[in-house]
């Protein structure tokens, strides 16, 4: 797609801004076809004492559906989007530097809870992707959850997830 | 005056030092979330809200509200100092604010803009106090057919006024109505689509999907952009304020014209940033300078700040009135009066004064404090932006998880943040509107019962929606605002041939 011999590999495309219109069309018409398959097991119809509850969802269902299609069909014959970019290498990476962390980042939520872990991502991401010294970003990632859990435990009285192994376990909250 | 009457009583609920302090807590916040990115009044209400459970529902929606008018403000700081818009509405501010920066009149562009807020804000609450009771009034003779027919008509505008593809509206839409679907039915009590997960059978809250969506999805997006923040510093001292004053009544014309459109956008749900680039663009073309907009004309500041504050304001007027937001934002808002136990409705007016006259009265103090604080503080809120994004990010993500938490105590819900985080990304980037999905997913359940209680009136006769002249009169506008691209299509075809 990219001519220009001097681009660099950050500039290629990952994804065409059509093909991910497709993916995204055809996606919609899965789930509009699920609110549908799953409205008429419910009864999409007129029941002994009214509408039941498939009756609404159906038509949302259908109507998901139908939208997918003509999106489908609007992006698969437009022709601007097809040399269109959605996202290039580089750029994606970059995406990919906060959204991979952010996933280890919830699934340390489940086990340590959301203060331990908070405090963890903070500091790591800090030093491994600010290139902080690992003396100030353990100060802030320790700093803001210590806040945190004032805040929280302390003067809200809003208790937040601890995590199945609960390592705050002696703080007694 | 019976408006009025009401109105100082509303003051007098307000002006307590707790309401007050609660007020100016609301601002401040409100104005860092509008300059950080990935917060914004939507999910920065969204993430606080679980934090006013246990206040008195007024303070509650005092505090909410003034984070709403602090974000408003904040808006303008970042797009006219750094040229990134913190919100949305922002957006056309930079078109002509950065420039003014670039030249050294920085000063003078956000005292123009947040003039002009308070200005269009001013007025949409003036709107507000003499307008709302009467609809109010007047809906409480509604039944469930009157209710669907607004419901409709708020849908169909969407599709029929937003800019991009109608289908894509549709497709975020019933989207929104599907989620809401998800979980126990109220009527009947049946478990719908959520195949045999216990843990899908509270539903998808709407909160959870307002953080993802906006919060996450934004990070992700501004990573991409590769955020440099290089910004104009600004200071503003009486001199500039005051010169800048002195300019401003020169421009009454197309502040009143900004005024009106945004009223007109967020009443019915347009909302604030249709109206900001609308306003623009109408102002660009009636003035006589329109040719210059763009290298740092005041008016161009002027306008789209007044349309995105009168429209942000004036969404919180169907909200109160009918229970039918008009922004995000405003649907957040209605989501935490279900919290505090109230119905929202028209009968809010009547059985809750103390909190709509209490709410109203804190629009007027609240957008006065907005300006002071935001006038005297500009430094000091710039500088937030100065901290690098490398510590920004993962606080905001830590920010978005606590919240997402609170709503319910739930971890599920923090996974379902992060899946809404990624479709907020990729619908932004390709042009699905994220508001309808939001408003569907809050109104999908009310909506869908005052569809079904229609029905049982009419015993599944379609026709009750057109029975008598109310709700046929909604619903007929309701479908030609459906068809306005075909219709508007057609007339210019008949026109032209």
């Amino acid at each position: 797609m990219d001519q220009d011999k001097e681009s660099s590999a950050d500039e290629r495309a990952v994804i065409s801004m059509r093909a991910m219109e497709l993916v995204v069309a055809v996606l919609l018409f899965a789930v509009g076809a699920i609110v549908v398959f799953d409205s008429h097991r419910l009864g999409s119809k007129w029941g002994s004492d009214g509408p039941q509850s498939g009756y609404f969802p159906f038509y949302i269902g259908l109507l998901i559906c139908l939208s997918g299609i003509v999106n489908f069909t609007q992006a698969w014959f437009a022709k601007a989007a097809a040399t269109e970019v959605f996202v290039s290498r580089g750029p994606f990476k970059l995406v990919l530097t906060v959204l991979i962390p952010a996933i280890v980042y919830v699934l340390g939520v489940k086990y340590v809870g959301i203060y331990v872990a908070s405090a963890i991502y903070i500091t790591v991401f800090m030093a491994w992707l600010g290139k902080y010294s690992w003396l100030k970003s353990v100060a802030v990632g320790l700093g803001t959850n210590v806040s945190f859990f004032l805040m929280f435990e302390v003067w809200f009285k809003v208790p937040l997830f601890k995590g199945d192994l609960d390592p705050l376990r002696f703080l007694g909250y | 005056m019976v408006e009025l009457g009401a109105l100082f009583h509303g003051f007098a609920v307000v002006l307590t030092p707790f309401n007050l302090l609660l007020m100016m807590i609301g601002i401040v916040l409100g104005v860092i979330i509008g300059v950080l990115p990935g917060l914004g009044g939507a999910n920065g209400v969204a993430i606080l809200l679980p934090l006013t459970f246990t206040m008195p529902p007024t303070s509650a929606i005092i505090m909410l509200s003034c984070i709403y008018w602090g974000a408003l403000f904040g808006g303008a700081i970042t797009s006219i100092l750094f040229n990134i818009p913190g919100e949305p509405w922002s957006v056309a501010t930079t078109f002509d604010g950065y420039p003014m920066a670039q030249q050294g009149r920085a000063g003078e562009a956000l005292t123009a803009a947040f003039t002009s807020s308070f200005v269009g804000a001013l007025v949409a609450v003036v709107m507000i106090t003499f307008l709302a009771p009467l609809v109010a009034q007047f809906a409480l003779q509604f039944g469930p057919p009157e209710f669907f027919s607004v419901y409709l008509l708020t849908f169909c505008s969407f599709i029929g006024m937003g800019k991009g593809s109608p289908f894509k509206t549709l497709a975020a839409m019933m989207l929104g109505f599907a989620l809401a679907a998800v979980g126990m039915d109220t009527v009947t009590g049946q478990l719908r689509l959520i195949f045999g997960f216990t843990d899908l059978m509270r539903g998808f809250d709407f909160l959870i999907a307002v953080i993802g969506l906006f919060g996450i999805g934004e990070i992700l997006l501004s990573m991409e952009e590769g955020l440099s923040f290089t910004g104009k510093t600004a200071k503003i001292d009486t001199k500039v304020v005051l010169e800048t004053w002195k300019k401003l009544p020169r421009y009454w014309l197309t502040s009143l014209r900004s005024c009106l459109i945004g009223c007109w956008m967020g009443i019915t749900p347009g909302g604030a940033t249709p109206a900001s680039f609308m306003s623009y663009g109408v102002a660009k073309r009636m003035s006589r300078n329109g040719d210059k907009f763009g290298t740092g004309q005041i008016e161009g500041v002027i306008a789209p700040e007044t349309a995105a504050h009168a429209a942000g304001t004036s969404a919180l007027l169907p909200m109160l009135a009918l229970g039918i937001p008009g922004s995000p934002t405003a649907a957040v808002l209605l989501g935490g009066l279900l919290i505090w136990g109230l119905q929202p409705g028209p009968l809010l007016f009547v059985e809750q004064k103390d909190f709509v006259w209490g709410l109203i009265a804190s629009m007027y103090l609240g957008n006065l404090a907005g300006l002071i604080i935001v006038l005297t503080c500009v430094p000091l809120f710039a500088a937030i932006l100065r901290i690098p994004f490398s510590i920004i990010a993962p606080v905001i993500i830590v920010i978005c998880a606590i919240g997402a938490y609170t709503v319910h105590s739930a971890m599920l819900d923090i996974w379902f943040m992060l899946l809404f985080g990624v479709i907020g990304y990729v619908f932004k980037k390709l042009d699905y509107p994220l508001a309808p999905l939001v408003l569907a997913l809050v109104l999908g359940d009310r909506a869908e019962d005052s569809f079904r209680q229609s029905m049982l009136m009419s015993q599944g006769e379609m026709g009750v929606f057109f029975s008598n002249w109310l709700v046929g009169g909604i619903t007929a506008l309701s479908l030609v605002m459906l068809f306005w691209p075909l219709l508007s299509k057609l007339l210019a075809r008949l026109r032209g041939g």
